[in-house]
């Protein structure tokens, strides 16, 4: 339908849509559903309501679907031995307090997904689910995301979609719900809430994607790219305390398509090899434990590999059986099945050439690594009043994947649901934000109506990914990164940040592109200051400074926390504490 | 380039109030042009996820990949039933391959 007849003109033309909640979620995504059918459990009187900004129905992470749980606990498995496993490959950096928590309800989801309809391989012998790796399971996720949204829907919640959330309410230190625009008829959405959740994911697009080629491929990425940061920007604008940006997600994905590796390397066990066919974790990562190496030295390798002059570097699928090269690319028809279709476009026949391999441009998500918002873990809630967290926008548990960002689903509306139960007051919200947030939402709209010209999202955009990729540690710089890299990169991010009042946008489509840089600008400053603060390489690949190369324990073997100071408009960056729970060195997974 | 529409076989799900690829498009980007048939607003921003190309009803939407990144003219074909999906691939010497996905248990 043409979305530009439904443009407002000016301010006055644009309807105000007033919700009232008792439970908001925002993101209806894997975390975002859980979340929703967990609190109607615990109170089918609760009214929750989900704000999404695509559909729920297919949106976020599993929007393609996916063909692996990584995070279960198979029979024999202890809690132990998964934080043990969990924090090792992170370098020993993660929120134990929260991955116990995690890990007791990591099984849970996953089972009544399988009960819902999502159909999992099991071992013949044993009944048991099939394995994939020591913690993976195999599943046939193509339909996940529809089933659960089904579910959603059975248990009676509320499903705004295409619905895109811009900012908070709050009144008195506390989030009271949250404001937003309608993608398809440009109302402005009001929902007044008891409790809130953000679920909205990660951000991708930060960095520019070396698959970029000018046309065609902007959005050639591994993680979702309609995940861009919402809900971390909405936090850092509000004063929330923010963990772990510097810990990035850089990883290792097939080359040209930035597709997901493990579902070759660890459910094939394909060895990763350099253009010599040397074997690279075997040869030159023995002593971090070879093939089992912790996550972020397995995303490096194939990269440093091409600084050597050892490029290009493969999975090697040669040995694999014709069986085997069946059922693998059926599992990526589960998950990515435009993978299969690349294999063809390359008429590859992996019995003969092994599957190129390379680093993506860098995420930030605390589902893989730890970075997001800094939670309570006696109930999930945010460092503000009223706001809970789960899924890859919650900090503190790497290595969570869709299994415990499920968890977290639930772990946050059992917490939200107790805070409601204690609530006394109604609220009363200053309409004053409203309006402020109103003019700040839909200046892109009126600029192209009453100035003619601008910037363009999507230029501001591609300004923002340069910037990011060539001065704060992209993939065409090998993910390193210095001190004068990282302030020029921010000295520009600034600039662009005070440049948002020159966006324009021809329709609500191109009004959601220009707060999706809005909202990336705001993650990437803060993690600039994240990058910037932590003068060591804790993680190379993920956080590489190339003017200090090496690991600082006796600063550093802590939390990076932020936030940004409303009073002031600056970011505050200090340290917090590791406080360690499961016994034993924090380096080694057993 | 993806999504590519056939023009002929896309009737805008009119039943509709809205087409099937423009509600499921994780990205916003499906709508329909001003003779009422589907179309990408921008190529480049697809994520490639083949949600349209499985819900169309009259099979009128084929994902290309960008050629810049594979060649042409590769097909992936999705046959969409109840609780399977029937995949076709032709790779670009014309080798086909077929695939059941299931995709629900019975």
């Amino acid at each position: 339908m043409c979305a530009d007849k439904k443009l407002p003109k000016t301010i006055e033309d644009i309807e105000v849509v007033v919700h009232e909640t008792d439970f908001l979620i925002i993101g209806a995504g894997n975390a975002g559903c859980f979340a929703a059918i967990e609190a109607k459990r615990k109170n089918p009187d609760l009214k929750v309501t989900l704000l999404e900004k695509a559909h729920i129905d297919r949106s976020g992470c599993l929007a393609a679907g996916m063909d692996a749980i990584n995070t279960y606990l198979k029979k024999g498995k202890t809690i132990e031995d998964f934080i043990k496993w969990s924090r090792s490959q992170a370098g020993g950096l993660l929120r134990e307090d929260l991955a116990i928590k995690v890990a007791e309800n990591l099984n849970k989801p996953v089972e009544e997904w399988e009960e819902w309809g999502l159909p999992i391989k099991k071992d013949e012998d044993t009944e048991e689910y099939a394995n994939r790796g020591k913690w993976d399971i195999t599943i046939q996720g193509e339909s996940m995301k529809p089933i659960i949204a089904e579910k959603v829907r059975e248990y009676g919640c509320e499903v705004l979609n295409r619905v895109v959330a811009t900012n908070y309410l709050t009144k008195d230190g506390r989030v009271v719900g949250a404001m937003g625009f309608g993608v398809r008829n440009g109302k402005m959405y009001v929902v007044k809430a008891k409790a809130t959740c953000i679920a909205t994911g990660g951000a991708a697009g930060l960095y520019k994607p070396y698959t970029n080629d000018g046309s065609g491929s902007h959005h050639q990425l591994w993680y979702c790219p309609f995940n861009t940061g919402a809900g971390y920007a909405m936090g850092i604008r509000a004063g929330a305390e923010m963990t772990t940006f510097e810990m990035r997600w850089c990883a290792t994905r097939t080359k040209d398509f930035n597709g997901p590796i493990d579902t070759i390397s660890v459910g094939y066990g394909t060895p990763m090899i350099n253009a010599k066919g040397e074997k690279i974790l075997q040869k030159r990562y023995a002593d971090m434990g070879g093939d089992a190496a912790p996550r972020f030295i397995r995303a490096n390798a194939p990269m440093e590999e091409w600084m050597e002059g050892r490029g290009p570097c493969f999975v090697d699928t040669r040995e694999m059986s014709d069986e085997d090269i069946k059922q693998m690319k059926t599992d990526y028809l589960n998950e990515r099945p435009s993978y299969v279709l690349f294999l063809a476009a390359r008429g590859q026949d992996l019995k003969k050439e092994p599957i190129e391999i390379y680093g993506n441009d860098p995420y930030i998500v605390g589902g893989h690594t730890a970075s997001g918002y800094w939670l309570n873990s006696e109930d999930w809630s945010t460092t503000i009043p009223g706001l809970f967290a789960c899924g890859d926008v919650a900090g503190g548990v790497p290595n969570k994947f869709v299994g415990g960002c499920a968890a977290e689903g639930l772990l946050a509306a059992r917490g939200a649901v107790e805070y409601i139960a204690k609530l006394e007051d109604d609220i009363e919200i200053d309409e004053s934000q409203i309006e402020a947030e109103k003019e700040r939402v839909y200046a892109p709209l009126f600029r192209m109506i009453n100035e003619g010209e601008g910037i363009k999202p999507k230029e501001m955009e591609e300004r923002m990914q340069r910037l990011m990729d060539e001065y704060a540690g992209g993939v065409h710089q090998f993910f390193r990164m210095s001190e004068e890299q990282l302030q020029y990169a921010l000295k520009h991010i600034k600039i662009l940040q005070d440049q948002v009042k020159y966006l324009v946008a021809n329709d609500l489509h191109e009004l959601m592109s220009a707060h999706e840089v809005i909202d990336r600008l705001d993650v990437a400053e803060v993690l600039i200051y994240h990058l910037m603060y932590r003068k060591e390489t804790r993680w190379p690949g993920w956080q590489t400074r190339t003017d200090y190369p090496e690991k600082n324990d006796q600063e550093f073997d802590c939390f990076v926390n932020s936030r940004k100071n409303p009073e002031t408009g600056k970011i505050e960056v200090f340290t917090r504490e590791y406080k360690q729970i499961v016994p034993g060195d924090r380096l080694k997974p057993n | 380039m993806p999504p590519k529409i056939n023009l002929t076989k896309c009737d805008g799900c009119k039943a509709e109030e809205e087409p099937l690829c423009e509600q499921v498009c994780p990205g916003d980007l499906m709508t329909l042009n001003e003779d009422g048939k589907a179309m990408c607003r921008d190529a480049g921003d697809c994520w490639d996820c083949m949600c349209c190309t499985k819900i169309c009803p009259q099979g009128a939407i084929e994902t290309r990949l960008p050629y810049q990144l594979g060649y042409y003219p590769a097909k992936l074909i999705p046959r969409v039933g109840t609780n399977k999906i029937m995949w076709t691939c032709v790779d670009i010497n014309g080798k086909v391959e077929r695939f059941v996905v299931k995709t629900r248990n019975d």
